[in-house]
């Protein structure tokens, strides 16, 4: 294949997976759904789940199925421009969107985390929806200042962990509902199935502690690329600003946790708190700020 | 935390100061300290930094000049050599070292010593519980398990205090040392380093002394005679481009490099993410432009300027702006000039380029007569014209070898050249930096994923386990479990 062709096909592979992540998101809310249905007219405080668990499967199958094809789409994008796909901020938010499917099914695959699919769906297909519709660029070779190994090792670490980061931001929030169903006398049928709240913490706190590490690297990853392209390690360029806020704020996270003890309300809202600079990073500064790193491209 | 009044009058002054170290060396301070650094970065991310984005910090003061006196007054145009950020960091910095100096010590004892002893009622502790088992075989099984699963084992008549996972604090402790060591390259680096910036065009020449360069900055330590002896010339400088995009894909410098100045000239390809090093000095390739070639004639024919003039870039497809200024004319004469890499044309916009490589160039000129102002005593931009007491005699658009006849002489466009910026860097805390940030990570890694608990197994009417996960750290009952099943099954072997 050309490489114009494997660009189209690149984009072909989104569109696919705007549909099956759509399916996934149906199955998901369908499984969510029949559960409420299943209390208004029963009214028990057992549940059938068994109707259920065919649309969580599907969910599934489809959380799979879709992870694999936006592994292609973001392969082939590579090859279509004869380099890694991290060229510009639709490359970077459909990677984005890859690493946070990786991470739902990782997460999937060790704690049993079903649920999780549905807001990890929607937000993939925003990542996604919005990627081609707004931040699309026509596939090209990198600017010069790119064109380095640095960008693969840098920008793949600080991918992963915004995904993984994006995660346990929903996994925080889902901690917040939950507990103020609970405090309001109970969860809903819907609810029934997440995790106790116990676990929804400590499922935040480990992958926070989990990619905390990987995140520094990244920004280590930066400093020494900055150098190598910009003369200099750290140059309070608004990006490096916001990652370094994003370190501090998830360096408080986890000494809150394990020096001061912070568990559950608090430590949820500092997550989630840690994860908007993140996001705050990603799309005010990528878009609106000046800096160095807007070369890369819209 | 809470000042408690009736605390503070009767500790007298050295009181006070070990009370303030205390506080500030405690991890609650650390914590708000480090919170209030992100929080101090956060300015200097919205407002343009002068050592950044000089001209957008002067689009401030020209619109409103009292807001951003005010702003000025504050540092926010300046955050990150700010007083007040500075004493964040500083305040941080001395708590870090008061607050992991100490535990380095403790730590290094607290290595050879034996886990502490059992503690009497086991039942407060965290997972107890009972096995019954048969009490000859229990602790030495106990013993032997905790053994292979990495305890340290203190058996202390019926019972035995067990504990794991101190390299915890070792990475903790590597990490906060660590963190220490970048600060120190910090240091080092801003103090005992230097910056400057040179613009060439291809076959200039550079020696690297302190008149050379068009900007440079000393550390506060750092002497100038202290300069790497090279001289460097610009041979060649190519830039490529998409020819869909426009946008570069590839730019490549050869120059001949002679370190020390009168040694034979080496080749040398400089590229942007490609510096060129002698010690702790690099030169990098930062920005590049065109310099149109002119010859500009009087009117009785002479030769009264001629070469390259550095023209500044204005968009994507190199568009360049710059001056010519010829004071040796009477009248003087001045030119407001656009160089045209790829000309095309459009009734909104007139000439524009299309192109950021030169296909077909033009030199668009605006032509003045009167005082250039050179001799006022204020600093002028070599790219720009001040045309206050000048008036204007002409506009012309030139192809490549044509000339402009303006009446008091003519101005030839003769060609171009392009023109490099150089970066010239030397920072000898960078492998500090970078030395701390690798053990940081190490240290984190270690940290982060090791496991320290205790476990206590005491034997009495049954035994008795528990144990201790410091920090919550998760895990501790599948190892009590694990250790309860070894324990319950020792019992069958025995019988
Ligand atoms: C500047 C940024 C800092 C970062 C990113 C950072 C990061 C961390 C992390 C990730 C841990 C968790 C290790 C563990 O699980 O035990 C930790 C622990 C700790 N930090 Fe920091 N730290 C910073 C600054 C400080 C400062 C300034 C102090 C001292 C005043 C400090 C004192 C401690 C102590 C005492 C612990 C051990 C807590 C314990 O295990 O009980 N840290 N730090």
């Amino acid at each position: 294949m050309t490489s114009t062709n494997l660009a189209y096909f690149s984009n072909d592979a989104i569109y696919a997976c705007l549909v099956i992540f759509t399916i996934a998101f149906f199955s998901h809310t369908y499984e969510v759904s029949w559960a409420m249905k299943n209390v208004a007219t029963n009214d028990k405080t057992e549940f059938d789940f068994s109707k259920t668990q065919r649309a969580g499967r599907i969910g599934t199958a489809m959380m799979t199925l879709g992870f694999i094809v936006l592994a292609v789409a973001v392969i082939t994008r590579g090859f279509s421009a004869h380099r890694v796909p991290w060229g510009n901020m639709y490359e970077f938010s459909i990677t984005g969107a890859l690493m946070l499917t990786a991470a739902y099914l990782f997460a999937f695959a060790k704690y049993k985390v079903r649920w999780l699919g549905l807001p990890v769906s929607i937000s993939v297909l925003l990542t996604l929806g919005t990627a081609i519709t707004v931040l699309y660029r026509p596939s090209a070779p990198l600017v010069p200042a790119l064109k380095s190994p640095w960008l693969a090792i840098h920008v793949l670490a600080a991918i992963i962990s915004g995904g993984v980061f994006l995660v346990a931001n929903l996994v925080a929030a889902t901690f917040l509902i939950m507990e103020r169903y609970e405090l309001k006398g109970g969860r809903p049928a819907w609810a029934q199935r997440i995790p106790s709240l116990d676990s929804l913490d400590q499922l935040s706190y480990r992958l926070i502690a989990f990619v905390f590490p990987l995140w520094t690297f990244a920004i280590i990853a930066g400093a020494i690329w900055a150098e190598s392209a910009w003369g200099k390690y750290w140059g309070w360029d608004p990006k490096e600003t916001w990652a370094f806020i994003t370190w501090v704020a998830y360096a408080a996270y986890l000494h809150a946790r394990v020096t001061v003890g912070w568990r559950g309300r608090r430590a949820a809202w500092l997550c989630i708190f840690a994860g908007s600079t993140f996001l705050f990073n990603y799309i005010y500064v990528n878009i609106w700020g000046t800096g160095l790193h807007t070369y890369s491209g819209l | 935390m809470t000042i408690n009044k009736s605390e503070v009058p009767d500790i007298g002054l050295t009181g006070l100061i070990r009370w303030a170290w205390r506080q500030l060396t405690s991890m609650r301070i650390a914590l708000i300290l480090l919170m209030l650094l992100g929080v101090a970065a956060i300015p200097g991310s919205l407002f343009p930094q002068r050592n950044q984005n000089p001209q957008k910090v002067d689009s401030y003061f020209t619109t409103d000049p009292t807001i951003a006196k005010w702003m000025d007054r504050l540092h926010l145009f300046n955050v990150y050599a700010s007083p007040w950020f500075s004493a964040i960091y500083l305040l941080l910095f001395i708590s870090l070292i008061g607050c992991v100096l100490p535990r380095t010590f403790h730590h290094l004892i607290a290595i050879g010593k034996k886990p502490p002893l059992t503690p009497r009622n086991l039942d407060r502790m965290e997972g107890y519980r009972v096995v019954s088992t048969d009490s000859e075989f229990a602790l030495s099984v106990a013993k032997i398990w905790l053994k292979r699963h990495h305890f340290r084992v203190r058996v202390e008549g019926n019972s035995i205090s067990a504990e794991k996972g101190y390299s915890r604090e070792t990475g903790n402790l590597m990490f906060h040392l660590s963190l220490i060591l970048i600060l120190v390259g910090v240091a080092l680096g801003s103090l005992f380093g230097m910056k400057g910036e040179a613009i060439l065009n291809v076959g200039d020449r550079f020696i690297n002394t302190p008149t050379s360069y068009d900007n440079i900055t000393f550390g506060k330590f750092q002497g100038q005679g202290s300069l790497v002896p090279f001289s460097l010339t610009v041979n060649k400088f190519v830039a490529t481009y998409d020819p869909v995009t426009s946008e570069p894909s590839n730019y490549v410098l050869t120059t001949s490099i002679a370190n020390p100045i009168g040694t034979p000239a080496k080749p040398i390809i400089i590229k942007v993410n490609k510096p060129w090093t002698s010690g702790s000095t690099k030169v990098y390739l930062q920005a590049n432009g065109y310099s149109p070639v002119v010859t500009v004639r009087n009117k009785a024919g002479n030769i009264t300027f001629k070469g390259p003039i550095i023209f500044l870039p204005q968009d994507s497809n190199l568009s360049s702006l710059g001056a010519i200024k010829i004071p040796d004319m009477t009248p003087q004469i001045g030119f407001i000039a656009s160089f045209i890499p790829t000309a095309g044309s459009s009734q909104a916009r007139g000439i524009f380029s299309t192109y950021p490589e030169v296909l077909d160039p033009r030199l668009v000129l605006s032509a003045w007569q009167g005082n250039l102002g050179l001799d006022s005593g204020n600093p002028q931009s070599v790219y720009s014209l001040d045309t206050s007491a000048m008036k204007k005699i002409g506009l012309k658009a030139l192809t490549l070898g044509s000339t402009y006849d303006f009446g008091l002489g003519s101005i030839t466009f003769d060609g171009w050249k392009s023109w490099v910026n150089l970066q010239i860097v030397d920072d000898p805390g960078k492998m500090f930096a970078l030395y701390g940030a690798i053990f940081a990570i190490l240290g984190l890694l270690i940290s982060l994923f090791t496991r320290q608990r205790r476990i206590w197994v005491k034997v009495g009417d049954g035994v008795e386990i528990a144990g201790l996960a410091k920090n919550g750290i998760p895990g501790l009952e599948e190892e009590l479990t694990a250790l309860s099943r070894v324990l319950s099954e020792a019992k069958g072997e025995s019988e």
